[in-house]
């Protein structure tokens, strides 16, 4: 079995050797690794992009809009990456569109970096398939197959408000449910022990 | 009173780092206070006459167990290298997370005696093999068997059996990853495992000359006497594998030297020192003399470092005696100020590590904040702009803004990863082919083409928009906001100049993991000593933490 930490420098020293700068081949290879923890088939799709970087073209997207569409694929290494350095101007749009782009499998750590960043869960959806993206803690999918995926025909990223995922009467129950560990207090002993809370409204 | 750390724009010069010593925060030394109420134990011991065949040593608390297993192979003497180029020793090792099963020991007596070619599993921690110092190895055996112990003088100007020559850790060669055992609350310094391994190779090497010793003449051998036992340590020999790593870890760089400054800081702001710990001092620091003579070094450049320590040391200590008071307020502040006026690198640094000496309140703290999360610091702040960019550059690197990179002699030198061994190298950029090839790791350069790349860009600018066509610069923007938080983290010097000395930046490392008796042997590898006066694997529970100035007379 390969370490992470063998996943992590091979993928930075392959990527430079296909051209990118340092800079960007160890955010390569840390987004590798990320994969590769939660189980995603990054190397296997990294390796796959590599082989067809050189011979096919890529559009090198640079500035992020609200939707982006384009004939030739994007590449999924220069897309994440400048949506990651940008996350904080384009989590004002609420949702990012991608038509077309090269295995899109190698964005999702970088949207799931992007997650942390601005504190919002992401929701990365490539055609009909799932990514949420827990503020790059957890990834959970309805994706679950070991493959290669060469292309994303619709990709949104979606910026999840902060909300709860119940709702207040279910807290209500849950609450009540936590009083029983409380002591109920009398005069006595809220005179007694007491700290400042009670008294003072800091 | 309020003490400044001291600056970093001067400590971090190559030259200052190269003079650094092993103190109470060094790694060794704090593994060996982690580990005194551990267990220890030797669990197998199947070595021939010859001293070849397997053993098993380890550690033992609780639920807990840390086993190193040991491979002792016959070579030939032309096999037998310290360069990293080698492809055989006399002994391996790995570090095993737990009991090792049968199965175990037969994966890794298959992979450990091959080291980089082999593979090792997520059970193993560290990885390392060892040399013997045949001459002294010889001598102790031929003695030991004939029921004596062998020459002291002969052993104090060597200091050990074996030498390792790599000790790997973190996920190399499909070791453990450092995330799968980070919140071992007895590992959380850095390197632990590597000085386990370590420590144990030493235990191992006295048993072996005692067992050969025993099979050569089991009438008349004696053991090695204890004492001298202790005064033995492990050496080691380290090339340039080193060099990189204290420009790839800019925060763990950081927070070693941070503590390091912390520590002469409090002790510096120290009103009144006590009585008992003047006489650590001082005691500590007469003893220390002692060891020095044993440093000894063909290199020209070391000599005139150990001459200039040695001749300081006593400029110091007439200091001492006859022109100062330890009962005066800040008497350590005085200290550091005069040693600063009067003495030069090598032994105001060793006097540094000696003035922590008596203070296990502070500097026991720090050593828990030596390690650092490094995944956490990684993605840049995007939103902070041009300006803040320039304002860090400034503040922080304005000794290496002022080297003049025009000029041939300071892009002499590149680093680059063999082929063959995956190891760091250097070589001269207008002789030597590859360094199209170059590794990240001339810092200053960069920075300074970050710089002048900025000049013309507005304040204001986003560094989310400034990295689009500025990507190729991307690895040294990461590192500019790094030092706005750790401003330890970055070498304040030129890593690819023509008067680099890559030893200097071993030295550093080598410093903090605890070592002595620095001989370079070029001025890309050197040998040291690790260990030397420590107690025995079974003595630990009766530590004695001032063991490092123990001498072998």
């Amino acid at each position: 079995m390969r370490s992470l930490s063998e996943i992590e420098t091979t993928s930075k020293r392959a990527s430079k050797a296909l051209g990118f700068s340092w800079g960007i081949a160890e955010e390569i290879g840390k987004n590798i690794k990320l994969l590769e923890m939660f189980n995603i088939p990054g190397v296997r799709n990294l390796n796959e992009y590599f082989k067809v970087y050189k011979k096919k073209q890529f559009q090198n997207i640079s500035l992020i809009l609200k939707s982006n569409i384009s004939k030739i694929s994007y590449c999924p290494i220069i897309a994440g990456l400048n949506f990651l350095d940008q996350v904080r101007t384009l989590e004002q749009t609420k949702q990012v569109y991608f038509e077309n782009m090269a295995f899109p499998i190698l964005f999702i750590p970088f949207s799931s970096r992007a997650s942390e960043i601005i504190g919002k869960r992401i929701l990365f959806k490539v055609d009909e398939k799932e990514f949420l993206l827990n503020f790059n803690q957890s990834i959970y999918s309805n994706y679950l197959i070991n493959s290669i995926l060469e292309k994303g025909n619709k990709i949104e990223v979606c910026f999840l408000e902060n909300v709860n995922s119940f709702n207040e009467n279910e807290w209500n129950e849950l609450y009540k449910l936590s009083e029983n560990t409380f002591v109920e207090e009398s005069e006595e002993l809220k005179e007694k022990t007491a700290g400042a809370g009670l008294t003072d409204n800091d | 009173m309020q003490v400044e750390l001291r600056n970093p724009t001067v400590l971090m010069k190559l030259s200052k780092l190269g003079s650094f010593h092993q103190s109470k925060l060094s790694f060794l030394r704090s593994f060996l206070k982690e580990f005194k109420d551990w267990e220890y134990n030797r669990d197998l011991f199947e070595l021939d006459e010859n001293g070849f065949g397997k053993a098993v040593y380890s550690f033992k608390k609780n639920n807990r167990i840390y086993s190193l297993v040991c491979f002792a192979n016959k070579i030939s003497n032309e096999e037998r290298s310290d360069r990293v180029i080698a492809t055989k020793w006399d002994a391996a090792f790995a570090l095993h997370d737990g009991i090792p099963t049968k199965k175990d020991l037969e994966r890794l007596s298959e992979n450990v005696p091959k080291q980089e070619i082999g593979r090792l599993s997520y059970k193993e921690l560290t990885l390392s093999r060892a040399n013997k110092s045949v001459r002294i190895f010889d001598h102790v055996v031929k003695n030991l068997s004939n029921g004596e112990q062998p020459n002291k003088d002969i052993l104090s100007k060597v200091g050990y059996l074996y030498r390792t020559t790599a000790v790997y850790g973190s996920g190399k060669f499909g070791l453990a990853d450092r995330f799968r055992i980070k919140n071992r609350k007895e590992i959380c310094g850095p390197f632990r495992l590597e000085m386990m391994l370590v420590y144990l190779v030493r235990q191992f090497t006295f048993d072996q000359v005692d067992l050969i010793a025993k099979y050569k003449n089991p009438k008349k051998a004696v053991k090695l006497d204890r004492k001298i036992c202790r005064n033995l340590g492990i050496g080691n020999s380290t090339g340039l594998g080193m060099a990189p790593f204290i420009v790839n870890h800019p925060t763990l760089l950081n927070n070693w030297i941070l503590a390091k400054e912390t520590a002469l800081k409090k002790i510096r702001e120290i009103k009144y020192v006590k009585k008992i710990d003047e006489s650590i001092f001082k005691n500590c620091l007469n003893k220390s003399l002692e060891n020095i003579k044993f440093w000894t070094s063909d290199s020209d450049f070391q000599i005139k470092k150990i001459e200039s320590l040695k001749s300081d040391l006593k400029k110091f200590i007439f200091f001492l005696k006859n022109n100062f008071n330890f009962n005066e307020e800040y008497p350590y502040n005085k200290i550091y100020i005069w040693c600063e006026q009067n003495l030069g690198d090598e032994a105001i640094e060793y006097i540094v590590s000696i003035m922590m000496e008596p203070y296990e309140e502070v500097v026991s703290p720090l050593t828990n904040q030596m390690s650092s999360d490094e995944e956490k610091y990684f993605t840049i702040p995007t939103n902070k702009t041009i300006n803040d960019l320039r304002n860090v550059l400034e503040k922080n690197y304005s000794e290496i803004l002022k080297i003049d990179f025009s000029k041939k002699e300071s892009n002499q030198n590149f680093w680059f990863i063999s082929k063959n061994k995956e190891e760091p190298r250097i070589a001269n950029r207008y002789l030597d082919l590859g360094s199209e090839l170059e590794q990240p790791l001339g810092i200053a350069r960069d920075i300074k083409k970050l710089y002048e790349r900025i000049s013309a860009q507005k304040n204001s600018l986003k560094i989310e928009k400034f990295l689009i066509e500025n990507n190729d610069l991307r690895h040294v923007v990461r590192r500019a906001f790094l030092i706005e938080k750790f401003p330890y983290s970055e070498i304040q010097d030129n890593t690819i100049g023509s008067d680099l000395v890559p030893i200097d930046m071993l030295r550093l490392k080598l410093s903090f993991f605890g070592a002595v008796k620095f001989d370079p042997r070029s001025d890309k590898w050197l040998r040291i000593c690790m260990f030397q006066g420590a107690p025995l694997a079974d003595e630990l529970k009766s530590l004695d933490d001032y063991w490092v100035y123990n001498s072998l007379n």
